[in-house]
Parts: C-alpha cells; sequence; structure tokens
C-alpha cells in the first residue's frame, strides 16, 4: 500500500459487544464528529453510547400519512361526488364512512413508501455501492462477528498518531488504516451502454406497439369485441332475407306512431300547419336540434357551409328566396322524408323538435335577411344592439 | 455484571458462536441443493403447470370452465382467494405484532412467515384477477382518468379490496425488503462468487452496517411493524366486507370482520408450522427453529381455534336469538343441509381437533403436530366454502336455489395456487436465508451488551 493515497479513516476491530460500547463512549466524549460504529447487528444501548439523537424519521411518515388521506379523501370526492356522481344503493354523492377504508389503506401505503424512501435515499444517501469502507478488510469482519469503529481523516480533530492511540487503548483486537479507493470513472458515452440503451429503447417500443396494436386484436384477447352474435347492420344465413335485423311483423304500429300521410309524395298539395309558438323554450330547443342534426352539413348558420370537408356534397343555402318562402309544414316535410340526396330524419327527431327546428330556421333566415328598418324596430322594441 | 432478566429458554439453542449462526443460516446458499430440493420442486413445478394450463384453457374458452353458475356466482374462485389472503397474515402478524410485543422468539420465523405472506398474497390476489374472466382488462379496477370518462365507485366493498390487496401487498414487500438489507450486506461480504457479489451487492444498496444507519432502521422498522399491524386487520376486514355489506343470509353479518381475521391468524399459522417443521427438518436447522417455537405457534393455534370456534357458536346463536326466518334456515341448512358434510368438516378440523393441544406432549410432538396443522388447513378452506358457495346456494326464493359442483378446472387450479405457493417457497429458501442473520445474531446469547448504567457513558 502506497503513502501517497489519501487516509480514509482509522479502524479497530472489537470481539465483544461490552467493549464497543466502551469504546463509542469515550469517542463520543472526546468530541469527535466524523465517526462511525459498524456492527453485524443492532446493538442495543449504542444510541446513547454514541449520543445520537433520535431519529426524525417519524415526522416524515407523519407528513407522508396524511397527504395519504387527504389525496384518498379527495380523490374519492372529486371523482364520486362530482366528476362521475352516481347514485349507488341510495347512498349520497359524498358517502364518507363509504371513503373510510380506502382512506385507511393510502394512509399506510404512501406513509411506509414514503418513510423506506427516504430513509434509503435521504438519511442513508444509499445507494452507495462504491463507499471506501466496501471490499475492505474490516468491513468482511464487522459483516460477520466483529465490532469495529471507524475516526475518519475528515473529522476536524483527526491526527494520524492521536487516534491510532486512542483506540489502541481500549485494547482492540485489530487496528487498521483505510486508505480512500482510486476513483474509476465510467465514461458515458462507451458502445456497448450506448448499443444497450439503442436496444432497449427498441424493444421497449416494439413490445408496447405490438401488445396495444397486434395481440389486443388476437384471439382470445378479441373476444369481446367479436362475439358470436347477429349485430345490427350484419348478413346472416339465419333468415330468408339475411338481413340481421328483423322487419316489424307486417301491421303492427310501433308504440305512439302517428302515420304521416304525406309519405313518399315529394311535395304535397298542402302542407300541415306549425303547432309550436316561436317561444324563447321552443327556439332553445330548435338551436340545439339543429345544431346537431342539421349543422354538420348545413353549417352553424345555414349558409350551406358544411364541415364535412367533401365528403358529402355541400347543400344549398337555406337563405335563398327560395327557401324563404317555404311554409312551414314544407320545411317540416322535408325533414321528414328528406331531400333527393338530404336523408330522412323522421328516425332521429321527434315530431315536436321537427317544429322547434322549423322555427329556428326561420330564426337563422331572419337575422341573416332582415332590412335596415328591421333592425331599427328590433333595436327599439328589445332596447338591445343586435347589430353586436 | 450479567444478569438474565428472562425465565425464557434461549431463542437459539446449544451456544453457537455468531459465525456458526451465519454458517448455518447461509449454508444452503453456498452448497449445491441436495435430491430432495428437486423432487419438491418438481412436484410442486407439476401441480403449477397444471394450474397454468388449466388456466390458460379457461382464458381460451371463458369462465364458462368453471362450476360457477347462478345461483352460485362466486364459488371457487372467491374461496381461494379469502384463504389465501387468510394464510398471508400470520406472517405479518409474526413479523409486525409479535416484533411490537417484543417477542424475540419469532425471529427464527419472522422471515419464513413474511416470504409465506408475500407468495400468499400472490395466490389470493390471482383469484379475482381470472374470475373476471378477462384479466388483462383488470386495469379498469384502478381508478385513472380513461377515455370512458368514468371512475371506480369507491363506496363498493370490492374497490376497497383492490386497495386492500395492492396496499398489503407493497407494504409487505417493502417490509420484507427492508428486513434483507443488511442480510444482502452481510451475503454480499462472504461469497466469493462474483456473480453473486455483483448480484447482493445490487440489492444491499451498499448497506455498510453503520450503527448511524441502525439507528434510523430500527426505528423505521418499528414503524413499518405499527403501519403493518392495523393494515392486516383491516385487510381481512375489507374481504369479510365483500360478504357484510352484501344482504345474502349467511353473509349480512356483523361479526364477519373479527371473525374472518382470527380464521386468517388461526388458519395462517397452521400454514406456517406445516411448512416451517418440513424446512427446519430438511435444512437442519432443528437449533434456531426450536421445538419451543413450534409449541409457541401451536399455543396460538389452540387460541385462535377457540375464537373461531366462538364466532361458529355466536352465528348460531344470533340466528336463532334474532328470529329471523331466513337466516335460522341458513344455520340448519349448513348443518343438516346437503353440503353438511363441509360443515362437519369445517367444525371437526377447525375446532375439535386443535383442542389435542391442550396436551403438552402432543404440542410437542412433530408427527402429531403435522397431522392437526394440516387439519386446520383442510378446516379452514371448508369453512370459506360452507359461508360462501353454502349460503349462496340456498338464499331467500326457494324457487332460485340451486346447487354447486366443482369441474375438474376449479380443483385443478386450486391445485395449481398450491404449486405456485409451494414453488416460490421452495425456490426461496435456495435463493435467500430463510431466517434473518442480523436479527438471529442479535438474540443468541451474549450478543448484546451487559446492562449500562448512563453514568457509564460519562
Ligand atoms: C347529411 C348532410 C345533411 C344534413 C345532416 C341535413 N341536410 Fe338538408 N340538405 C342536404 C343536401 C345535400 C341538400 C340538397 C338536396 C338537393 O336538393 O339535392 C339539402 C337540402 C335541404 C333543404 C332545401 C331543400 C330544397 O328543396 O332545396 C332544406 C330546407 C334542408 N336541407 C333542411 C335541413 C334540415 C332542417 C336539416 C336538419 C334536420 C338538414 N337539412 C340536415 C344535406 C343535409
Amino acid at each position: 500500500m502506497s503513502n501517497e493515497r489519501k487516509i480514509y479513516g482509522i479502524a479497530a476491530l472489537f470481539t465483544k459487544p461490552d467493549d464497543i460500547i466502551k469504546a463509542a463512549s469515550k469517542v463520543a466524549n472526546l468530541g469527535y464528529s466524523k465517526w462511525d460504529v459498524n456492527t453485524p447487528y443492532l446493538l442495543h444501548g449504542m444510541d446513547n453510547a454514541m449520543k445520537l439523537k433520535p431519529s426524525k424519521i417519524g415526522f416524515i411518515a407523519l407528513f407522508m400519512g396524511l397527504i395519504g388521506a387527504a389525496t384518498a379523501l379527495s380523490l374519492a370526492y372529486f371523482t364520486n361526488s362530482i366528476d362521475f356522481p352516481l347514485v349507488i344503493g341510495g347512498k349520497p354523492f359524498f358517502a364518507f364512512p363509504a371513503y373510510i377504508p380506502v382512506t385507511f389503506e393510502l394512509t399506510v401505503l404512501f406513509a411506509t413508501v414514503s418513510t423506506v424512501i427516504a430513509m434509503l435515499t435521504i438519511f442513508f444517501k444509499f445507494p452507495s455501492n462504491n463507499h471506501v469502507l466496501h471490499d475492505t478488510p474490516y468491513m468482511k469482519k464487522v459483516s460477520l462477528d466483529r465490532y469495529g469503529i471507524v475516526i475518519e481523516s475528515a473529522d476536524p480533530k483527526f491526527e494520524q498518531s492521536k487516534v491510532e492511540e486512542l483506540l489502541r487503548s481500549f485494547g482492540p483486537e485489530s487496528i487498521e488504516t483505510i486508505y480512500h479507493k482510486e476513483e474509476v470513472k465510467f465514461p458515458i458515452f462507451e458502445p456497448k451502454f450506448i448499443s444497450f440503451l439503442i436496444l432497449t429503447a427498441i424493444a421497449v417500443s416494439a413490445g408496447t406497439y405490438i401488445t396495444l396494436n397486434k395481440l389486443m386484436f388476437m384471439v382470445p384477447f378479441n373476444w369481446m369485441m367479436y362475439q358470436d352474435k347477429i349485430i345490427p347492420q350484419s348478413r346472416t344465413e339465419l333468415f330468408e332475407d339475411e338481413r340481421g335485423m328483423r322487419l316489424p311483423v307486417e301491421g303492427t304500429v310501433a308504440k305512439g306512431f302517428i302515420p304521416y300521410t304525406y309519405m313518399g309524395i315529394d311535395e304535397p298539395q298542402e302542407y300541415l300547419s306549425n303547432p309550436l309558438l316561436p317561444s324563447i323554450d321552443n327556439l332553445k330547443l330548435g338551436e340545439k336540434k339543429y345544431l346537431t342534426y342539421c349543422s354538420p352539413c348545413h353549417g352553424n348558420f345555414g349558409d350551406g357551409d358544411s364541415r364535412l370537408k367533401g365528403q358529402f356534397p355541400n347543400p344549398p343555402t337555406i337563405h335563398s328566396q327560395r327557401i324563404r318562402s317555404f311554409e312551414d309544414g314544407r320545411l317540416y316535410h322535408i325533414i321528414t322524408i328528406g331531400k333527393n340526396i338530404m336523408p330522412s330524419y323522421a328516425a332521429q327527431i321527434s315530431r315536436e323538435e321537427r317544429w322547434a327546428i322549423v322555427n329556428y330556421i326561420r330564426v337563422l333566415q331572419k337575422a341573416k335577411n332582415s332590412t335596415a328598418s328591421e333592425l331599427e324596430m328590433i333595436i327599439k322594441e328589445t332596447g338591445k344592439n343586435v347589430a353586436n | 455484571m450479567s444478569v438474565d432478566y428472562t425465565i425464557e429458554p434461549p431463542v437459539v439453542h446449544g451456544r453457537l458462536s455468531l459465525a456458526q449462526i451465519e454458517e448455518m443460516v447461509a449454508k444452503p446458499l453456498d452448497t449445491k441443493p441436495g435430491k430432495k430440493f428437486y423432487i419438491a420442486l418438481s412436484i410442486s413445478g407439476t401441480f403449477l403447470m397444471t394450474g397454468v394450463v388449466l388456466l390458460l384453457i379457461t382464458f381460451y374458452y371463458g369462465v364458462g370452465m368453471w362450476g360457477n353458475n347462478q345461483p352460485v356466482g362466486w364459488a371457487f374462485p372467491i374461496v381461494n382467494l379469502v384463504f389465501w389472503i387468510g394464510i398471508g397474515h400470520a406472517g405479518t402478524l409474526i413479523s409486525a405484532i409479535l416484533f411490537l410485543l417484543r417477542q424475540k422468539w419469532r425471529t427464527g420465523i419472522a422471515r419464513f412467515a413474511e416470504a409465506m405472506t408475500i407468495f400468499a398474497v400472490m395466490c389470493a390476489a390471482l383469484f379475482p384477477l381470472i374470475h373476471v374472466g378477462r384479466p388483462w382488462l383488470a386495469g379498469y379496477l384502478m381508478p385513472y382518468p380513461n377515455q370512458h370518462g368514468m371512475w371506480v365507485n369507491f363506496s363498493s366493498p370490492l374497490v376497497w379490496d383492490v386497495f386492500a390487496i395492492s396496499t398489503y401487498f407493497i407494504v409487505s414487500l417493502i417490509f420484507w425488503y427492508i428486513g434483507l438489507i443488511p442480510d444482502f450486506a452481510t451475503l454480499r461480504d462472504r461469497t466469493t462468487s462474483k456473480i453473486k457479489k455483483t448480484i447482493y451487492s445490487l440489492f444491499s444498496l451498499g448497506w455498510r452496517h453503520s450503527h448511524r444507519h441502525w439507528q434510523h432502521y430500527e426505528k423505521t422498522y418499528t414503524l413499518l411493524a405499527g403501519f403493518a399491524t392495523p393494515l392486516v386487520l383491516s385487510v381481512h376486514t375489507i374481504i369479510s366486507f365483500d360478504f357484510a355489506v352484501s344482504l345474502v343470509p349467511g353473509w349480512h353479518s356483523t361479526i364477519f370482520p373479527p371473525y374472518f381475521v382470527a380464521g386468517a391468524i388461526f388458519s395462517g399459522f397452521a400454514m406456517v408450522a406445516t411448512v416451517l417443521i418440513l424446512v427446519r427438518k430438511i435444512f437442519d436447522l432443528q437449533q434456531i427453529i426450536t421445538l419451543d417455537h413450534l409449541e409457541k405457534m401451536n399455543k396460538i393455534i389452540l387460541v385462535t381455534s377457540m375464537m373461531v370456534g366462538l364466532a361458529y357458536g355466536t352465528e348460531l346463536f344470533i340466528a336463532w336469538y334474532s328470529g329471523v326466518t331466513v337466516e335460522k334456515f341458513v344455520f340448519l341448512n349448513r348443518a343438516f343441509g346437503p353440503y353438511a358434510w363441509a360443515y362437519w368438516i369445517m367444525i371437526s378440523c377447525n375446532v375439535l381437533f386443535p383442542q389435542l393441544f391442550w396436551i403438552r406432549k402432543i404440542r410437542r410432538s412433530i408427527p402429531i403436530m403435522m397431522v392437526i396443522v394440516i387439519l386446520v388447513n383442510v378446516g379452514m378452506w371448508f369453512e370459506r366454502f360452507v359461508i360462501i358457495v353454502v349460503s349462496l346456494t340456498r338464499d331467500f326464493l326457494p324457487s332460485s336455489w340451486g346447487m354447486y359442483t366443482p369441474t375438474l378446472y376449479d380443483l385443478g387450479i386450486l391445485l395449481g395456487s398450491f404449486g405456485l405457493f409451494f414453488t416460490l417457497v421452495i425456490l426461496f429458501t435456495k435463493a435467500l436465508p430463510v431466517i434473518s442473520i442480523s436479527e438471529i445474531k442479535a438474540v443468541s446469547d451474549g450478543a448484546q451488551p451487559s446492562y449500562h448504567r448512563s453514568e457509564d457513558y460519562e
């Protein structure tokens, strides 16, 4: 061992627990600060001998436990009372007693995990596999059945000869000087390491891709998606007409059905008259339904500016003179049976809603095509600046 | 001045030196395993593979392969879940509760019991997952913001289960690992093989037996024991809520939580005893896992057996005293109905046979002990069968009564769970020290300093 190497500290080994306790309390009394005792197991009474302050780790447990409880309660509150409230068994949306089990579990979980992580990383500064003491004969012995004490050179009171003398005075089994290790540098850009990283990245992305995009669509993982049953719109050999969906038995009428007498006639002689008043409620309903069912093709204001980006032919504007002159009943008729390539909306939109849409179309038409004098009148009557 | 303040017999027999103790515990890790090891491993491995194959078939064709059907929808998977979770409880009890009570004798068996907890919880967690039929969709059990805009229902006992079991598993694993750190360091320093040394160094995290660390370590260990104690009670309480919170006659009962916890400890101790008897024999650990320890465990088995018996009695009494017709019927049906055999297996194995432990000779006789603890395991499995299956077969409406018969798949998967458990146990005995080296050293004779007055430190 060359003398140029820096001394880490001087260590002494003892065979009896009593000896080490005595040595430790003497060293502590002499006022050394950077020193340590290494024992193969926990020696009772050493805390006092070394004059260690009680461990503060309990505060972390307390704090994180409370955080865990708060997390559980607020998660349950947010999810079951605010974001996704469901009536379950008549319980209130915030069923506190029912949240206690989860709150308790998360309290314990948070406290445990964070105490341990704090102990290992903050208190112990682990991992420290290349600490100087590792792989010394001293370490091997305290790992087995000896009790050791090390006084570090970093201690302000450290003086090699003095410390050695002090330790010898305790009557140890042996004394050892421990030197700093030569530092080993691990270059980051080593080809092996880089290729390892690249391989891991490829493996992880390939694995993720295959699981999410291929595996989940393979037997048996896809069996919830593809089941042995006839679904709507599908073909089947089971029935003569090969339709998956059955037609109602001839002559049956659905509940609440009122026959529409102009079915199949493109332009009836006379139309139904509008039973709905253009009240605020009706117009609100009409607006809602128009925006849902008509606006994708006709545009939000009926200008024929479809949002379908060419997937369906653009309809004409509803502000043309021709359509403005339509009777209410005619618009109703168009919604009910469709017009050329525009399909019928009778199945989706109830009768009342259809009339509400008609009223709303009238509003749109009026709004876009009123004369200046009409606008002035509206401003006068409502006191609002309609132009905005 | 060294005075022995305890009248307890020494924890380690035969005045072994610290080095001898370490040698004894670490031997299975340093030597090539014998024939017995491979025979045991191949048997348990066969069981495990049987279970795996049957499970794969089940995943392919669906849970229709099992006997579960109306009205018994819960059947074997849930019976096995409760059974295995119960087994796990003994480990935490031994490692945490006995630690807090400063029972030195726990040292010899704690590590093993903790390992068994972890393996048992793994077996237990398997069953609710396969019971849903499509276990790869089990992620939905966790509350996370998803594309459906839905959340789990925090007032459901089944969601409590998810939290209880996963917390229990994580905490047990951490507790176990924390206990292992000093042992990994010791193994790292004694091994001569380079590969082993790397592995041990990795897991020891660079532990260097420093007392400045031991101090926080002990505090943390005590804290964790303090957390694990209410946790273990809560886990089986929550499991019992699965039943108690429902309205099925035979389930809807307020004594379920304490009754289930007592049963869990009872069955868990029986399982720990079963495995320990074998392990101490196979690995020659008689001096560390002594007969005294086994006797103490038998005493606990006796106590918990009587607690379970008391619960059975209370249930019967309340059924009669409540005057509820359905309740009364349920208990008559258990004892004299079509599944009466299961009920009487449960009563005899759980309440009658353990009474033999009143006799000291039997408490200290290994063969008899072995028979009794195995019977207890059987009895406790049937207890869950009686509670879950028999209650479901006949509830309020006679028109919806039905019988339940397990299929070969049910039995095979149960066998498979035993295979999983024992395979893990066997591999554990080879891979890690089955006894905490640092703890057992600390409780051996003369390991602790003699009593000091505080002036000695001045
Ligand atoms: C799938 C796209 C689409 C939707 C949705 C749609 N339409 Fe049409 N609509 C059209 C097309 C295309 C035309 C032009 C038809 C033609 O004459 O060839 C049209 C024409 C019309 C006309 C004029 C008919 C005529 O005689 O010129 C009216 C009025 C009309 N739609 C009202 C509605 C109403 C009200 C709704 C909501 C219930 C609606 N449309 C929903 C595509 C749509």
